[in-house]
């Protein structure tokens, strides 16, 4: 057998095929299936009630309410009855509602293991990646199709091998790797194909900081983004309650397999910022003339996981934010923020001058308008094309979470390394 | 062959300037008034049944939502030309009955012009804005540009209405 990559290991275990060949289109078995209270019930129930269809095997199902919780408005509380109306109906298994964003909630509650294959009704899908598991969003017709069936076609891809060697500085994060190659390859610089993160930058990654990568690359319009499984994916499994055996030396890309290579030295990396209104509008933190923000968001399944939060709190220990900065923090889910509580965490957020807010995609969708009235915002989000967070007015810069709490301090988009060098 | 009017737009449209996340509550019919208003304000007023966009690269960016191809379905877009389309998107517009043609010369085809489309064979031709489409013979056209070869499965698919109509057929056994 030709040598594979880690993306045609994990299509051919789907299709219950031996290899499969770049480029074939191949009808695969899901695993998983996940959508969420936009993407799923409300528009999955009356194309299923119009079939008269029903799903395929409900243990499979993973339904998350997180985009319009907690609920504002009537249209909002309509879609949320409808939602929990069907999941009742239907007796779904697997139902977190308002518990966090879809994609850290799967891996916290243990769904997403090595080998899998799963789709999801969310473009940041490619999460599910960290773990080794070939994952990517759909719309919701499409979704439909894997209801009913089981079933979903995919074209093998080729993978682009991003190989991070040396170590990231204090301060530079996973965020800061993916606005890099984003702005290097453009949004849609991967053209659907493979991503895979490795190299010695790579594996020194906590998971969450492995799932920043994984989540954005649909940033760089890839299929999937995946990790190949370690100890360290072992060892967050174990904690979620996995209780599976793990392979962690099948599901990796062979040494010879055909990979476009991109290699970057990690310790040369400087803390990123996307300017507005694209995710490759990218340039160093310190190369950008000054900028001031009336908001800095920290949230988003992107953005607020524990690490982030940690991350935050490392800028913001026994300090105030600026006077003219709105400090938002949305943790991406509740127990990342009963972890950030008890750790201590969120109280430096707090005594630094953070609001809390719901543990729920919250101002990232731009469902609410939670960002009206600021010229600049600086956000810890995946996206800032025009009118995405709500308001077609605001400009939205992304950075990685040190940078959103070091630019709250000061007013100003700033490079968080000063301030962390103050620190210690 | 049918001849579908061409309205040009620019390059990297995301699926926020064709879906505003701030309307995605409303049915596909509210969030169509919405379509491209922060790019191309008069736009979702001026298309009619058949016309088509031609875009830069990278069309359809960005999320997941289905919407941003539905909108275009519910202005009656029947398809869209680019150098290049979100993989998502691309997926999506089939999934929905939308053509998405990926064709690199893209950038060629003018403001106005009418353009047939041959997706089995992967070629497009365009014609002037005043070529009748009445079924009289048709003089040669301006250009016929090559695409990229779509799946049959998919062309069927989009031909057909999309996959909601071809589950219909399936699971009702209805042959409209």
């Amino acid at each position: 057998m030709t040598a594979q990559t880690l993306a045609q290991k994990l299509i051919a275990h789907a299709s219950g095929r031996a290899s499969v060949a770049l480029h074939d289109i191949v009808t695969c078995d899901v695993d998983l299936a996940m959508f969420h209270d936009s993407s799923g019930p409300r528009r999955l129930k009356p194309m299923l009630d119009k079939l008269g269809a029903s799903i395929w095997d409900k243990s499979k199902i993973v339904l998350v309410m997180d985009h319009y919780v907690p609920e504002e408005d009537d249209d909002s509380r309509a879609i949320l009855a409808l939602t929990r109306d069907w999941a009742r109906s239907q007796q779904l298994p697997h139902v977190y509602d308002s518990i966090g964003i879809c994609h850290v909630v799967l891996p916290q509650q243990g769904h997403i293991r090595p080998g899998m294959f799963c789709v999801g009704g969310d473009s940041h899908s490619p999460t599910g990646g960290a773990f080794g598991a070939y994952m990517f969003g759909i719309g919701s017709t499409e979704m439909l199709g894997v209801v009913v069936s089981g079933q979903i076609w995919v074209k093998v891809p080729d993978t682009i091998l991003m190989d991070w060697t040396g170590s990231l500085q204090a301060g530079v994060t996973a965020k800061d790797m993916m606005l890099h190659m984003v702005g290097l390859y453009g949004t849609n610089g991967a053209n659907y194909g493979a991503v895979e993160y490795a190299g010695s930058a790579v594996d020194a990654m906590s998971m969450n900081e492995r799932m920043t990568l994984s989540n954005m690359s649909a940033e760089l319009g890839a299929q999937v983004g995946l990790i190949a499984p370690d100890q360290t994916t072992v060892d967050y499994l174990r904690q979620a309650g996995v209780t599976d055996t793990i392979d962690t030396q099948r599901w990796r890309t062979d040494p010879d397999a055909a990979v476009d290579r991109r290699r970057f030295d990690a310790s040369a990396l400087a803390p990123m910022v996307a300017a507005p209104h694209s995710p490759d509008n990218t340039c160093a933190v310190g190369d950008l003339p000054p900028t001031p923000v009336q908001v800095a968001y920290i949230g988003a399944c992107t953005g607020a996981k524990l690490d982030d939060l940690r991350a935050a709190a490392k800028v913001l220990r026994k300090r105030k934010v600026d006077p003219s900065v709105r400090l938002l923090v949305a943790p991406a889910s509740v127990q990342d923020q009963n972890d950030a509580m008890r750790e201590g965490t969120l109280q430096v957020l707090i005594d630094a001058g953070a609001q809390v807010f719901a543990t729920s995609c919250g101002a990232c969708s731009g469902y609410g308008n939670a960002l009206a009235g600021a010229d600049n915002v600086i956000s810890s989000t995946a996206r800032n094309f025009k009118g995405r967070m709500g308001s077609a007015d605001t400009h939205v810069y992304l950075g990685s979470p040190y940078t959103v709490a070091a630019s709250a301090l000061t007013g100003r988009i700033t490079d968080p390394r000063s301030i962390l060098a103050e620190a210690s | 062959m049918s001849l579908h009017k061409v309205w040009r737009v620019g390059a990297n449209i995301d699926t926020d300037a064709l879906a505003p996340g701030a309307y995605m509550k409303l049915g596909i019919d509210q969030i169509a008034r919405h379509c491209l208003e922060n790019r191309y304000p008069d736009l979702a007023a001026s298309l009619r049944p058949g016309d088509v966009l031609v875009a830069g690269e990278n069309f359809g960016i960005g999320s997941s939502r289905e919407q941003a191809v539905g909108v275009l379905v519910q202005l009656g877009v029947k398809a869209v030309i680019a150098p290049s389309f979100s993989g998502l998107y691309f997926r999506n517009a089939y999934n929905l009955g939308l053509l998405a043609i990926v064709c690199e010369d893209a950038g060629r085809i003018p403001e106005g012009a009418q353009v047939g489309i041959d997706a089995a064979h992967a070629r497009i031709r365009v014609w002037a804005a005043d070529v009748a489409d009445d079924g009289s013979a048709l003089p040669p056209p301006l250009l016929e540009l090559p695409c990229q070869k779509i799946p049959d499965f998919l062309i069927e698919r989009a031909l057909s209405g999309g996959l909601m109509r071809q589950l219909e057929r399936q699971y009702l056994q209805t042959d409209t």
